[in-house]
């Protein structure tokens, strides 16, 4: 009956709000319409509608996929603070992190979902229904750690959710191993999205050891730099507080792991470039371009230039300390990664192709316009259920008995 | 001591929701299927039928009899032909493992292969895919990466180059079916790559994994003139294919399952192909492999073709 309540109470506390909650769901719904005309319009032009092709076949949706894989996997820097080692000012925002991971989870499906040929399909791809081909496709390992991470950021807030809209004390034996769970599930999302592509030996780029690390590390650079934006919009815009020791620590973890994803792209650039093999072609396209084809060399230069920025703003104890500073470098720094794990990584995989051809890619103005809208699609459910989650931290969503 | 309870009845509710919402979105992406194709009687059972149609390997002889009987109608709906599906089941393992084997020496670079297939295999004439693609290379040089595709309707051959003509080199040890996650590309018993497209989702994760670039995706409704289109198929093989779903060289297999060559074996105006039984100790195949100075493309990726080249 409670459950009932509850559903109800934060079901009407989505439609109660300010101006600026209702122009913001209203920019992100319009902005989330265009994205579904977008499909339709890319549906029916077909290769037209299509920057993708025979030779570059996965584009602008696989890269914005991996990026927030990124995104959804660091909320576990806010989850193993609060949870295992309980401190109670982490644990006051947690629940924002789980949030932030649950709406890049379902980003990510739903970058999956226009990115295929037939959608409708889709039970073929689910464990039981479908026909999984386990253990050796990875992007089937990727269905199953990335819908469960989904299910168990969803399950995990909406009990804490609940147990506070009761006004108790979550119960230790559910939540904790729930949490453990799911730590090492935001782990294996990465670790294996990384597989999905560092497994593939017709595509040199990516089959190196060093991709699944270096995915770890801008992951942990984006996400706490993705949640200090967020976090710092909620102080400035709502009347919710966010103590300054968790903007200080998310600032602390993201200035660490970008200088470790600076350090490995060093690395991994002296390999390719110090003997220019054919390995290293795609390499040699993507920062300099191949045979005068050089579409992505300006896009990767600032890519580096944004992240440098921001990793000499952030190793500054002083500038790192100074709000604007901060919100700058974090700006810059998930712009800087998301090029980098994003089409930085995607394209040059597939440039040249296994057969040494250069197609070069470019996404249609429908696959940015269904990409736009999937980002506002995120930015709604995150605005919504960033809004619970206050509702409920502050008191105003509670349980009363009627 | 009831707060205790609430929470696992939540869970078990929680379930039952997301039970009921799954099935709602299933139902409403069924009619988005369905409501693409003609809605009358017949063809509103078939594109069901079609919809919920198994795996191939998983499917009785009765309900692959079924599913060939509703191409079959489907194509006459679509196409206004009367084409006939089969599907011929391979030869045992034991006795045939087919191997394809390529003379450079002699390939010129006209390109007939790449068209014969084209016809033979229905494929789509707009926008065109190609399973075979020609490669003119630099003498003297294996590195894919100097050669050029794109010599059009220059005089071959030309001077100074050799021709390299890639297909889907049938791998013993296939990176696509590694990479395929619903298990809709196999190998079958004789050694022959194939895909159901009918359980193909359209990831692209097989033309990522392909080393080869020998899987090809349709990414809308292929084009075929209608007197064009071949009327023997398999269903493995050439039948017609639609939008959304991956396709490759299946080595004919509505001809070579059938004592037949493959269409670009026939059409080779050079005689720089031979197909055979690779466990046929008489075969030509077998004789070239054993006394001809024979290499395979990107050996040392370990997926171990079934498609050679040789030289003179």
């Amino acid at each position: 009956m409670r459950l009932i309540n509850f559903f109800w109470d934060v079901g009407l506390s989505v439609f109660r709000g300010g101006k600026l909650y209702f122009a913001l769901l209203t920019v992100f719904g319009l902005v989330a319409l265009l994205g579904f005309f977008s499909y339709i319009k890319q549906y029916q032009l077909g290769i037209m509608g299509h920057g993708l092709g025979e030779e570059v076949s996965w584009g602008v949706y696989i890269a914005n996929f991996t990026f927030l894989v990124g995104v959804a996997a660091a909320a576990v820097m806010l989850v193993i603070p609060a949870y295992i080692f309980n401190i109670k000012r982490i644990k006051e925002v947690v629940l924002l992190g789980e949030v932030m991971a649950l709406t890049a989870c379902i980003m990510c499906v739903l970058f999956i979902l226009v990115s295929l040929g037939r959608p409708e399909r889709l039970w073929h791809i689910l464990p039981f229904l479908g026909k999984l081909n386990l253990p050796t496709s990875m992007l089937a390992w990727d269905v199953i750690v990335i819908n469960s991470y989904l299910i168990l950021n969803l399950l995990i807030p909406l009990y804490m959710l609940y147990i506070k809209y009761c006004g108790e004390e979550p119960n230790f034996k559910i939540y904790f191993p729930a949490t453990l769970v799911s730590i090492l599930f935001a782990i294996s999302i990465h670790t294996v999205t990384a597989f999905l592509f560092s497994s593939n030996v017709s595509r040199p780029f990516w089959n190196t050891a060093i991709l699944g690390p270096r995915f770890l590390a801008s992951a942990f650079t984006s996400g706490p730099a993705i949640l200090i934006i967020a976090f710092q919009m909620i102080r400035a815009k709502s009347t919710y507080w966010i103590d300054d020791g968790v903007i200080k620590i998310l600032a602390l973890i993201t200035t660490v792991a970008l200088q470790i994803n600076m350090f490995l792209l060093a690395v991994e650039l002296f390999t390719e470039f110090y003997r220019q093999t054919d390995h290293g072609a795609s390499a040699q396209y993507l920062f300099f371009g191949l045979d005068g084809h050089n579409q992505l060399v300006p896009w990767i230069w600032t890519a580096i230039a944004l992240n440098t920025i921001a990793l000499l703003i952030l190793s500054v104890h002083k500038l790192r300390e100074s709000p604007r500073f901060l919100n700058t470098a974090c700006v810059l720094t998930v712009f800087g990664i998301w090029i980098e794990k994003g089409m930085g990584l995607v394209i040059p995989g597939l440039i040249p192709s296994p057969l040494g051809d250069i197609v070069e890619y470019t996404p249609s103005i429908y696959e940015i316009g269904v990409s736009v809208g999937i980002w506002s699609i995120g930015g709604m459910i995150f605005l919504v259920l960033a809004k619970i989650v206050i509702g409920v931290e502050k008191g105003r969503i509670k349980y009363i008995p009627r | 001591m009831t707060d205790k309870k609430a929470a696992p009845i939540s869970r078990r509710n929680f379930f039952k929701k997301a039970g009921t919402a799954g099935a709602a979105i299933a139902s409403g992406t069924t009619a988005l299927a369905v409501a693409s194709d003609v809605l009358e009687g017949e063809a509103y059972s078939d594109a069901l039928k079609e919809y919920f149609q198994k795996h191939y390997r998983d499917m009785s002889k009765d309900e692959v009899k079924a599913a060939l009987a509703r191409i079959e109608r489907k194509a006459k709906r679509k196409h206004g032909v009367d084409i006939t599906v089969e599907n011929t089941a391979p030869y045992a393992r034991e006795d045939t493992v087919f191997g394809y084997a390529l003379n450079i020496s002699k390939c010129k670079g006209y390109r007939k292969c790449v068209y014969a297939c084209v016809e033979e295999n229905n494929l789509s004439r707009d926008p065109e895919i190609h399973y075979i693609r020609v490669l003119e290379m630099e003498k003297g040089s294996m590195d894919l990466e100097k050669s050029n595709h794109y010599f059009g309707e220059d005089p071959v051959p030309k001077a100074g180059k050799f021709y390299l003509p890639v297909q889907c080199q049938h791998c013993e040890d296939p990176p696509c079916v590694k990479a395929c996650p619903t298990q809709a590309t196999w190998s079958e018993p004789d050694g022959i790559v194939v895909i159901d497209y009918n359980w193909c989702i359209g990831c692209h994760y097989c033309v990522i994994a392909c080393p080869y670039w020998a899987r090809h995706f349709n990414w809308e409704e292929p084009v075929i003139p209608k007197e064009e289109i071949n009327t023997e198929t398999h269903y493995l093989g050439n039948r017609p294919r639609e939008r959304g779903v991956m396709e490759k060289c299946t080595f004919c297999i509505q001809r070579t399952r059938k004592g037949k060559m493959p269409a670009c074996l026939e059409a080779c105006p050079t005689g720089a192909r031979v197909f055979g039984n690779l466990l046929d100790p008489k075969s030509e195949i077998r004789y070239i492999l054993e006394n001809k100075t024979v290499f395979r493309l990107k050996e040392e990726l370990n997926t171990e073709p079934k498609f050679w080249y040789y030289t003179d």
